[in-house]
C-alpha cells in the first residue's frame, strides 16, 4: 500500500513538472494562440463545459457503437474462420489488408457514400476496430491444444459443441486482448470520422468536428480542452475494457488471477 | 473367449517415414488390466491412441467390441497424461463435461457428478477452478470425468507420469480400488516397472525402433493388492523379472 502511494505521488510529481515546463514556455513569451497557459485551458474547460461534454458524448456514442459492432461482427467472422479452414485461407489475408488501409484516407469515402450523422462516424470506428478483433479471436479459436480436441472427440461432441464449449471459451482471453486494442483505436476512429463528417448543426458536433472548428477559429485554449477530453475518453474506454476483462476472466485465467492456489 | 479389444498385425508409419509400430498383435479381454510398458519411442502411446480411434493404423486392423474404434467411443474413456481440464469450468462442471456433451439432462447429471466426486474424494473442492488444484487433485478430476460416462474400457496414457512419487502411489491405490469395484477393461500406458507390476494382470513389454511387442508377461502377483504389497518379496521378484526383460529390450535395440 505504501509503495503504491509513493508510486502515485511520483506520477503526480511528473505531471506537475510537465505543467511547470508548459507554464514556463508561456512565461518565456509563447503567444496564447499557439500555446495557452494551463490556467487558460482550465478556464476554457469550465466556461464551455456544456458543449465540451456534448461533444464528448457524441464521440463516445459513435466510438462505442463502432466498437460494439466490431465485436459482434468480428467474433462472428472469427467463428466462421475457425469452423471452415478453406474460408479462413481465402479471406484472412484481406482482414490483414484491411488493417493496413489508412483510415484517414478511407473516412472521406465512407462519409461520401453514407452521408453525415452518427452512423457513418460509427462505421469508421467499426472498420478500424474490426481487424484486431478478428485476428485475435481467430488466433484463440484455432490454438486449442490437440488433447482437448481429442477429449471432445472421445465424448462424441458435435462440431457446434466443439466450437461453442471449447474453442470460444478458450478464445475469450484472446478476444479481450483484441477488444483492448480496439477500444483504444475506436475513439481515434470516431474522431477521424468526425473530422470529415461535419456537424448535424453549426457548432454542434463530436470532438473531431469541434477540434477542426476550434483550430479554424484559433480558439487554442478550447482546442487544448478538446484534446484533454479526447484523452479522457480514450482512457475511459480502456479502463472499462480492462474491468470487463477482469470481471469475465479473473476466476479462471492465469493473467487475471486474484488469489493464489492453496 | 470374448475379447474386448483385438489388435491384428497393426503397423503405423508416420508421415515423416518413421516406423512407429510394426506388426503388433494383441488381444485384451473383458475386465483385463493390461499395461503397455516400454522405453520412449516404442510406440505405446501411439498404440493407445489407435485403440481410441484418435490415430489410424497404416496397416492391420483394430476392433473394439467387434467394431471400428471410431464407432465404439461410447464404450471408452481416455485419460491423458495432462489432466486436460477446461480452466474456465469448475471441478464439478469438468466432471460433468462428457455427460453434458452426450445430452444428459441437468438433474440426473448433477446426481452423477455428485457420485463421481465422492468416488474420487473431491466433494469439498467441487466449486474450485483447476488452477486452484494440486497436480494430484487435477488428475482425480480427470479420472472422475472419464468414469462418469460409465465406460467399459478405460484407456490411460501415462496418467501419473508428471506427478511426484507419493501422489502417484496414492493414485495407483485408488485406481486399483476403482478397478476392483467396477471391473472395467483397463489399458494403461507407462514407463514405470513398479506401476505396471502393481496394477496389471498382464504386462505387454514393447521394444523400440520400430515399436513391436517383445514380451507379454502374465503378472501373477496375487489379488487383492493392498498398498503394502509394494514392500513384499514377491512384488520385488516380479518387478526384478519385468525389469530384466525390459533391459533386454533396451539392449537389443539398435543404438541411436
Amino acid at each position: 500500500m505504501k509503495r503504491r502511494l509513493t508510486f502515485a505521488a511520483q506520477s503526480l510529481l511528473v505531471l506537475a513538472g510537465l505543467l511547470l515546463v508548459w507554464q514556463c514556455a508561456v512565461w518565456m513569451g509563447a503567444p496564447p494562440y499557439m500555446l495557452p497557459a494551463p490556467p487558460a485551458v482550465g478556464a476554457a474547460v469550465v466556461e464551455r463545459f456544456g458543449s465540451l461534454v456534448r461533444s464528448l458524448w457524441l464521440t463516445a456514442e459513435a466510438a462505442a457503437l463502432g466498437l460494439l459492432g466490431s465485436i459482434i461482427v468480428g467474433v462472428a467472422i472469427a467463428l466462421a474462420f475457425a469452423q471452415w479452414r478453406g474460408l479462413r485461407r481465402l479471406l484472412y489475408p484481406y482482414t490483414i489488408l484491411l488493417q493496413t488501409v489508412p483510415i484517414v484516407a478511407v473516412a472521406p469515402l465512407i462519409l461520401m457514400w453514407t452521408g453525415n450523422g452518427l452512423l457513418p462516424v460509427a462505421l469508421v470506428a467499426f472498420i478500424i476496430c474490426l481487424p484486431p478483433i478478428i485476428a485475435n479471436t481467430t488466433q484463440g479459436l484455432i490454438s486449442v491444444e490437440e488433447n482437448f480436441l481429442h477429449l471432445f472427440l472421445m465424448h462424441e461432441a458435435k462440431p457446434a459443441q466443439v466450437l461453442f464449449r471449447l474453442r470460444l471459451p478458450h478464445a475469450l482471453p484472446h478476444l479481450f486482448t483484441g477488444i483492448r486494442i480496439a477500444a483504444g483505436i475506436a475513439v481515434i476512429g470516431a474522431i477521424t470520422g468526425e473530422l470529415f463528417a461535419g456537424a448535424s448543426r453549426v457548432g454542434e458536433g463530436g470532438l473531431g468536428y469541434s477540434i477542426l472548428y476550434a483550430s479554424g477559429q484559433l480558439e487554442t485554449d478550447y482546442l487544448f480542452a478538446l484534446v484533454l477530453a479526447a484523452t479522457v475518453l480514450g482512457f475511459t474506454f480502456f479502463f472499462v475494457t480492462m474491468f470487463l476483462e477482469w470481471y469475465f476472466l479473473h476466476h479462471w485465467h492465469e493473467s487475471n488471477r486474484s488469489d493464489m492456489p492453496d | 473367449m470374448s475379447a474386448d479389444i483385438v489388435i491384428s498385425q497393426v503397423s503405423k508409419q508416420f508421415r515423416g517415414g518413421a516406423l512407429a509400430l510394426q506388426d503388433v498383435s494383441l488381444q485384451v479381454e473383458d475386465g483385463d488390466f493390461v499395461s503397455l510398458l516400454g522405453p520412449s519411442g516404442c510406440g505405446k502411446s501411439t498404440l493407445l491412441k489407435m485403440i481410441a480411434g484418435l490415430t489410424l493404423p497404416s496397416s492391420g486392423t483394430i476392433a473394439v467390441d467387434g467394431i471400428l474404434p471410431a464407432n465404439a467411443r461410447q464404450l471408452m474413456s481416455f485419460i491423458f497424461q495432462d489432466p486436460t481440464l477446461l480452466p474456465w469450468r469448475t471441478v464439478e462442471e469438468n466432471v460433468g463435461l462428457g455427460l453434458e456433451l452426450g445430452g444428459m439432462a441437468a438433474a440426473p447429471r448433477k446426481a452423477k457428478v455428485e457420485e463421481m466426486l465422492e468416488l474420487v474424494g473431491l466433494t469439498a473442492a467441487r466449486t474450485r477452478y483447476p488452477r486452484q488444484l494440486s497436480g494430484g487433485m487435477k488428475m482425480r478430476v480427470s479420472i472422475a470425468r472419464a468414469l462418469a460416462s460409465r465406460p467399459s474400457i478405460l484407456l490411460l496414457d501415462e496418467p501419473f507420469a508428471a506427478l511426484d512419487e507419493m501422489t502417484r502411489d496414492r493414485l495407483n491405490d485408488e485406481l486399483l480400488r476403482l478397478y476392483a469395484e467396477r471391473q472395467q477393461t483397463m489399458v494403461f500406458v507407462t514407463h514405470s516397472v513398479a506401476e505396471a507390476v502393481f496394477l496389471s494382470r498382464r504386462i505387454v513389454i514393447l521394444a523400440p525402433h520400430p515399436g513391436r511387442v517383445a514380451h507379454i508377461v502374465t503378472n501373477d502377483l496375487p489379488w487383492p493388492r493392498p498398498a503394502g504389497i509394494r514392500l513384499s518379496a514377491e512384488f520385488d521378484a516380479q518387478a526384478a523379472y519385468v525389469s530384466r526383460l525390459l533391459r533386454g529390450v533396451h539392449a537389443e535395440a539398435p543404438s541411436l
